[in-house]
């Protein structure tokens, strides 16, 4: 099916094409992606409530279409970097539900073994997960200058939200970015609120589209999966045809709160979020689009609704059962390829031995 | 490179070396070994380097291996650890660790603890390299020394070197750990000369990180100390030798890990111990020094508690005669030895 594309545009002649295509094959994918991501975010929230999750867990639910959007609009190769809510990105970049889960239960089986959590997991061409904000932006600007530096046509895409967008280092990064033409494509999931603070009262500028000043921008609905995919490829054409780096800004909404102790309804209306959820859910979208040309069966799709549930449901069962971490992992991995060093313990007679990674 | 001949003894020359010099060949060997690595910083390239550290690399390398940076630190930080995930071996330069500051979140957060929080998927092979410590009229916001509040972390390999063959070994073998490296230098000591052996001049000397070297023997009292200080201990210990006392000088090299065992086994045969940094007292490397020689067997050897001498705990001051007081002096040092000895 084709579908209409709409984009504002910034310091740009021409932005992504008006129309795009979708096939059967990918409108399955993305709606596999997307419902997985959702399942997935869901089952974390109850894990959470059921306290078998704990510290920090920022949940994605409503802005699916942003990861699986980009994931569709680069290759696997390119690169990713992302904030704290990061478990969506987790997934689109190749690690399991289960091993995710595990991680955000903090036992073995998780993608970092219980040493990072759900701000630190990581997977090939996938830098996380990062807990500072705004910080993940000069490293993604720094993957793209190690693409360029090695020749290798890869483009890092950096993702930050509407709140990261006032941090100093972004600029930072935005002057040395278009300076040195790096290949990277900052990414602003702009979802209106900066924990619980609006936009309107955070930023002097709600157009963080235009906010990399000489850096070109563009603006696309963060709800519908094909602009995300669309102005993805067409940022990622950008970069990699050497133009230097492009921002794009995607227009999303979470329906959970900032973490899970935000209820979040403090700073927005319950009514808000139920608008959005009726109206424009992403997952929602894809489904309609799907069903209204023929291209899937109501049937097909519940069906795999179905084997996502299955799937989520025997990663929940792993994440809950698999043991914790030995505490001979305490000293592990503190270096990387080095002799062991010997790592006080909690008393002077603790004496622990590190173990290097290699 | 700039060198001096030095004596001959039979029909070897000893080549004499400046601190900068060593760091710059270091830095030139490395780059020549490895193309992954890569120096940035502001005015490293076509300035030749704020203190003329990287002079000629950029004519020899290029723009795309010595980069100019604007003053962004925590920008540019930021970036060289991003390029050294993604499989590049940086050399970041902050152009005196005072403006590490701006930065110190990616030092700490983004390059330290990443590989611990990967469980050891992401390795992070950088080094944050500059001046650490006082210089000479500078005043307070350049000069202070971050030794410890580096150190103090897990997951950084912590460095001071003190003569031009710590400074060469240190940072080629910090250029070439897959870790953090924090590899601070010392601006009066950049145009210091030094011998360097036939050894220290090949391309491959590589100093292990985590040993201390024991500069000077002796048998009276431990001196344990880092970067410039050792200097002074050297000349204190000499001083008190023509008195009959023979000081056992360490010169650390590495902050962390630190090289206990050294210390451990020289006060087992001194007694005493005094520790002699440029930094504050308060949490600094000799407190810590303090803290572990209580917690090891070295303190049933101690015929006295340990002495540190330390800068004065005030912000650096400008005047000259104010400033050479805020810094530890020989004579302090002297001194020093002599209450801990009890002469």
């Amino acid at each position: 099916t084709q579908t209409f594309i709409c984009c504002d545009l910034h310091g740009l002649e021409e932005g992504p094409a008006d129309t795009a295509v979708l096939t059967r094959d990918q409108g399955l994918s993305y709606y596999r992606c997307m419902q997985t991501i959702r399942r997935m975010e869901l089952k974390a929230d109850q894990l959470y409530k059921q306290k078998i999750i704990r510290g920090f867990c920022h949940l994605y639910d409503g802005q699916e279409a942003c990861a699986a959007g980009i994931e569709a609009g680069i290759e696997r190769t390119d690169h990713v970097i992302t904030a704290y809510r990061a478990h969506a990105f987790t997934y689109t970049r190749g690690v399991s539900v289960r091993e995710i889960l595990a991680e955000l239960t903090g036992r073995q089986g998780g993608v970092a073994k219980g040493k990072g959590g759900s701000m630190h997991m990581y997977a090939p061409h996938f830098y996380g997960g990062n807990g500072i904000v705004g910080a993940q932006v000069p490293l993604g600007a720094g993957i793209a200058l190690a693409c360029q530096y090695q020749g290798n046509g890869q483009i890092c895409v950096a993702l930050y939200g509407d709140g990261a967008a006032n941090q100093g280092q972004l600029f930072e990064t935005y002057n040395m970015a278009a300076l040195w033409k790096l290949p990277c494509v900052f990414v602003c999931e702009n979802n209106r609120y900066g924990m619980g603070t609006s936009v309107e009262r955070a930023a002097a500028s709600t157009d963080y589209y235009k906010r990399g000043d000489f850096i070109p921008g563009l603006r696309v609905d963060g709800m519908d999966v094909l602009c995300v995919r669309e102005a993805t490829k067409f940022a990622a054409d950008h970069c990699r045809s050497g133009k230097g780096p492009i921002l794009m800004e995607l227009q999303t909404y979470r329906y959970h709160g900032h973490s899970m102790s935000d209820p979040g309804v403090s700073y927005r209306t319950r009514e808000e979020v139920q608008e959005v959820r009726s109206k424009n859910d992403p997952i929602s979208l894809l489904k309609e689009r799907m069903l209204s040309n023929n291209m899937a069966s109501a049937e097909e799709l519940k069906e795999i609704d179905g084997e996502i549930r299955k799937e989520v449901d025997d990663a929940a069962q792993f994440a809950t059962s698999d043991p914790e971490p030995p505490l001979d992992d305490l000293c592990k991995y503190i270096y990387h390829n080095s002799p062991p060093v010997q790592v006080r313990g909690t008393n002077p007679w603790a004496k622990l031995q590190s173990v290097s990674s290699s | 490179m700039s060198f001096l001949r030095g004596s001959f003894i039979d029909a070897l020359v000893v080549l004499q070396m400046m601190v900068r010099d060593a760091l710059n060949q270091a830095m030139d060997e490395e780059l020549e070994r490895d193309e992954r690595v890569f120096l940035l910083g502001e005015e490293v390239a076509q300035y030749d380097g704020a203190y003329k550290v990287s002079r000629g690399l950029w004519k020899k390398y290029g723009d795309q291996r010595i980069i100019d940076t604007p003053i962004s630190e925590m920008g540019f930080t930021g970036i060289a650890v991003g390029a050294a995930f993604a499989g590049l071996r940086p050399i970041c330069e902050f152009m005196t660790f005072n403006f590490s500051m701006q930065a110190i979140d990616q030092v700490i957060n983004s390059a330290a603890k990443t590989c611990y929080m990967s469980a050891g998927f992401q390795a992070v092979p950088i080094v944050f390299r500059g001046p650490n410590g006082s210089s000479a009229g500078v005043a307070a916001q350049h000069s202070q020394c971050f030794a410890a509040w580096y150190a103090h972390c897990p997951g950084l390999k912590v460095v001071s070197p003190w003569n031009s063959e710590d400074a060469k070994g240190l940072l080629k073998a910090a250029i070439r750990d897959d870790n953090p490296v924090v590899f601070m230098e010392n601006e009066l000591m950049y145009g210091v000369p030094f011998e360097m052996s036939e050894e220290a001049l090949s391309k491959d000397f590589v100093l292990p990180i985590g040993k201390a070297k024991i500069e000077r023997p002796g048998n009276h009292v431990t001196l344990v100390s880092h970067s410039r200080c050792v200097g002074h201990c050297l000349d204190a210990a000499a001083v008190l030798a023509k008195e009959g006392i023979e000081c056992e000088v360490i010169n650390l090299r590495s902050i962390r890990p630190m090289d206990t065992d050294a210390i451990e086994a020289s006060v087992m045969k001194t007694n005493h111990l005094v520790t002699v940094e440029g930094g504050w007292p308060q949490f600094g490397v000799g407190a810590e020094i303090c803290a572990k020689i209580m917690e090891g067997p070295a303190f049933n050897y101690l015929d006295a508690p340990v002495t540190r001498v330390t800068g004065v705990d005030i912000p650096m001051p400008y005047a000259k005669i104010l400033e050479d007081n805020s810094v530890p002096q020989i004579k302090d040092i002297i001194f020093s030895i002599k209450k801990t000895l009890n002469v």
